[in-house]
């Protein structure tokens, strides 16, 4: 009796002490919220990387984890902003000369390497020497063939001359300028990944510093106080790397990470509890990457056109990204994200009917059904084999769905899925397939010319279903060569009005990008360029620091 | 005894070399190339001249005898090259930062299976069909079966985010560098603690059975019923007796898992996010970074047939009979 008093008065001082615990923090959220959210600087934030870094010199790596943390810590002459618009970063305003031959960059005066070095117009001269060296590791040299000469005119003036206009020009000075002081000797002879920039001890222009890596553990970076663009809010960014996914997840739920991009699973039911809520904030906006349908277009029932618009009107997209996403997606009309300045949201659309579905396809001679109700043309029943990469659980789903609703039509499709590696190799490459969901990554830059001319068909280029049209050919040449938006939107646009008539392949849908970052950071504004483009002026107010550091 | 040593070694060096082509040959047989990788395959960005350039650079053009002639000869020079991956980094220098975490790991959990198996062991084969001998059975079964990865999301879910007593995941804080000696050390336990729960409960249950099995079988001989109808006491007869037989083959298996220290355990290392050997074992793979591989293998492969030697020579110092035909022969 005497012991369970005890043990009832201890839980009441426990609730007590818990009760007086939320007071605290409830007060100190309102003076918060009563004008204490002002910038301030100080704080870590810890973020986690699902893969390991591979180098710390942006311009030589492909991996979006390397990408991360360099992007942070080098700058390029112009930047996209939150709308995506092409700003000024290192450079303070530019002209191009009426026949876009010729592009002057007048650079920030102010600015300096993390060495105390002073950036100048040699540097921007360097880093185009260093992409075009044929030493150099680069997968982004193909940006600078047009170019003719890159010279400096002022120790803060840089003129690119090019030899043919090139609609990516200004885009492609976003390039990570690298530091000649370092790296000269390094380029020269070929061995960039030898230098110690790529790996101990990294020099950028960026808002943040190289302060300590531990391979395969972490990464951490400070603030740079002489930033050009002032010194940012947040002292310390940890980068973790974490290879499992529901470790992350529960790194997060725990705290002990600040941000985490989430599933739609994760996003929409296990993280729908009010603790969670009220440690972080959702945000959505959709990625730079749609998924599709595709065909090897030297299949003769594949290359008829009405086949393939009979697919995407049986095809229901908006049952694919409630299914599949959870609706975390948006339906895919072309290749072009809604929202961009390239994007034509007037072109041919299919209504999910299958009636049309059955009569186009009727008309490319797919009329008799067999015994088992399966499409038969020639003697030969309409069955398919539809590839996609092992291990990518929404790419399985999407073909399950796509299975289901050909059988409506009575077609038989047969799902297989293959190792990443050796479907690139054996499939893809060799075009040994019938038909493949697969996705696209997008650039910021309109220009899909290797994704969509008849000359990209080589096995290591990227046409791979063989598309050959002569005018779409045409309007990616012109597309590619002018630097005029006006000019270039008008291609584009057309060009978006051919591939929804012709289906080359059935573009399925663009998938929202689902992060969620610590509600104790301020100043994240979502745009069409997501919500990592001004990481620099993110902050956390002081009362609600978690971490003391710098 | 020494010269049965270094013939064993030298015995070991074409050992070594065959291993090495034959494992070179079937990564290369591997569909799918360094290169694709290095140029983030399927962004528009990649370029056939771009992967053209790559192979040449690190000589994938080349026939395979003779990439794997380059490979060899400078290996002789202990060269063991350096990585695909864009940090281009010596391949010893990347082993040589992960050897450590996951040796310690390793070893600690090596230990603490040998110490509570080999009693586990005795103490169900000496009582038999007994209460704790039917409850170590149900534990072993449920060791056997239980995933890896499972067990560890369990523990984590409860020590890490309910309890809060122990970290998620990774191996130091984010303040270690401010703590004092100790404090780091005490750091870098309580990181390790889930890990080792896990690999050793894994490898109890198996070792444990062993030990059993391996006692059943020495009690039932006849020189322990000799030894017990000399009067001798029952903790003699089994402490010492029995027990130096039964260890036996144990000896074998723990020869055997050697190589096990430094491979790692990708499951294990990948969950609780510590960057050890399996880890960047198989990051290579699926990168096809063929020289770390290779550093990798070697290094494994070597220890492989250091640790069977050393296993043989244990054996003749647990079993005095080896000893004696060594001699004589």
């Amino acid at each position: 009796m005497k012991a369970a008093a005890t043990a009832l008065t201890a839980l009441g001082l426990l609730l007590v002490l818990a009760g007086c615990g939320r007071n605290v923090e409830s007060a100190r959220e309102e003076t918060v919220a009563r004008g204490a959210d002002r910038p301030a600087y100080g704080d870590t934030f810890i973020e986690a990387l699902l893969g390991n870094v591979s180098s710390l010199i942006p311009n030589i790596v492909s991996d979006s984890a390397s990408f991360d943390v360099a992007g942070l810590m080098y700058s390029g002459l112009v930047m996209r902003d939150g709308n995506l618009n092409i700003v000024g970063e290192l450079a303070e305003g530019w002209t191009f000369s009426r026949d876009c031959l010729t592009l002057t960059f007048r650079l920030k005066e102010n600015v300096t390497w993390h060495d105390g070095h002073p950036f100048t117009a040699d540097d921007v001269v360097f880093t185009y020497e260093t992409m075009i060296n044929p030493k150099t590791p680069t997968s982004y040299r193909e940006d600078f063939y047009a170019v003719e000469s890159v010279t400096t005119v002022d120790p803060h003036t840089v003129r690119v001359r090019y030899k043919r206009p090139y609609a990516k020009a200004l885009q492609s000075w976003g390039v990570w300028m690298l530091p000649r002081h370092l790296l000269e000797r390094y380029v020269r002879e070929g061995r960039i990944r030898e230098a110690p920039q790529n790996w101990r001890a990294p020099i950028g222009t960026g808002p943040y510093r190289f302060h300590e890596l531990r391979a395969g553990e972490k990464i951490v970076l400070v603030a740079n106080p002489d930033y050009f663009d002032g010194r940012p809010h947040i002292s310390r960014v940890v980068f973790r790397i974490i290879p499992s996914q529901a470790t992350i997840f529960l790194e997060l739920k725990a705290k002990g990470i600040d941000a985490a991009g989430l599933t739609a699973l994760q996003f929409k039911r296990q993280t729908d509890y009010p603790a969670f809520r009220k440690a972080y904030n959702k945000f959505r906006y959709p990625a730079n990457a749609y998924t599709y349908l595709g065909f090897n277009l030297k299949d003769p029932r594949f290359a008829d056109r009405r086949v393939r618009q009979a697919f995407a009107h049986a095809i229901n997209k908006w049952e694919l990204i409630d299914g599949v996403l959870l609706g975390f997606g948006r339906e895919a009309t072309g290749p072009y994200k809604p929202g961009t300045w390239a994007y034509n949201g007037k072109v041919k659309r299919y209504a999910h009917d299958y009636e049309e579905a059955q009569k186009l396809l009727a008309a490319a001679g797919w009329r008799q059904r067999n015994a088992q109700g399966i499409l038969v043309k020639d003697g030969r029943p309409f069955t398919f084999e539809l590839l996609t990469n092992q291990g990518n659980e929404e790419r399985k789903k999407v073909a399950e769905i796509v299975q289901a609703s050909l059988k409506q039509l009575g077609v038989v499709v047969e799902i297989r899925t293959i190792e990443w590696a050796a479907f690139l190799k054996e499939y893809i490459k060799k075009r040994r397939f019938e038909a493949i969901i697969l996705g696209w990554g997008i650039g910021q830059d309109p220009d899909q010319y290797e994704i969509w001319h008849s000359s990209k068909t080589g096995p290591d280029d990227l046409n791979h279903t063989s598309y050959a049209n002569p005018e779409v050919d045409d309007l990616l040449e012109r597309g590619r060569a002018s630097c005029l938006q006006e000019e270039r939107v008008k291609h584009y646009h057309r060009l978006q009005e051919v591939l929804a008539e012709e289906q080359p392949i059935v573009f399925l849908y663009f998938r929202d990008a689902l992060p969620v970052v610590s509600s104790r950071v301020r100043g994240i504004v979502p745009a069409p360029n997501g919500i990592r483009y001004n990481f620099p002026t993110w902050y956390v107010p002081k009362g609600l620091h978690r971490y003391t550091a710098g | 005894m020494l010269a049965y040593a270094l013939r064993r070694l030298l015995l070991a060096i074409p050992l070594l070399i065959g291993i090495t082509f034959i494992s070179f040959l079937v990564i290369h047989l591997a569909p799918g190339e360094p290169v694709e990788l290095a140029t983030g395959d399927l962004g528009i960005q990649s370029s056939a001249q771009a992967k053209q350039m790559l192979r040449e650079l690190y000589g994938l053009d080349r026939p395979l005898h003779e990439q794997y002639w380059n490979w060899l000869t400078r290996l002789a020079r202990l060269d063991f090259g350096r990585s695909f991956a864009p940090d281009g980094r010596p391949v010893l220098q990347k082993i040589g930062e992960r050897l450590p975490v996951t040796l310690v790991l390793n070893i600690i959990e090596m230990l603490i299976i040998v110490a509570l198996a080999v009693p586990i062991g005795v103490f169900s084969a000496t009582r038999q069909y007994s209460l704790f001998d039917k409850i170590t059975t149900v534990f072993v079964f449920v060791g056997f079966a239980t995933p890896d990865f499972w067990l560890a999301l369990l523990l984590m879910i409860l020590f890490g985010a309910q309890l809060g007593w122990l970290p998620i995941s990774g191996l130091r804080s984010l303040n270690w560098e401010y703590l004092s000696f100790w404090r780091q050390q005490l750091d870098l336990l309580s990181h390790l603690v889930l890990p080792i729960l896990v690999a050793t409960f894994g490898g109890l249950a198996g070792f444990s059975r062993y030990m059993r099995q391996s006692m059943l079988e020495v009690v039932r001989q006849e020189y322990i019923q000799a030894a017990r109808a000399k009067g001798l006491a029952e903790r003699v007869v089994i402490g010492k007796h029995a027990l130096r037989n039964a260890m036996l083959p144990i000896v074998t298996i723990l020869g055997l898992s050697l190589p096990g220290l430094i491979g790692g355990s990708v499951i294990v290392e990948s969950i609780f996010a510590i960057p050890g050997m399996g880890q960047l074992m198989v990051q290579a793979v699926f990168e096809r970074d063929y020289p770390v591989i290779m550093g990798n293998l070697v290094v494994v492969s070597t220890l492989t047939l250091v640790a069977n030697l050393i296993a043989d020579l244990a054996y003749s110092v647990v079993d005095p009979r080896i000893r004696v035909s060594g001699r004589r022969r």
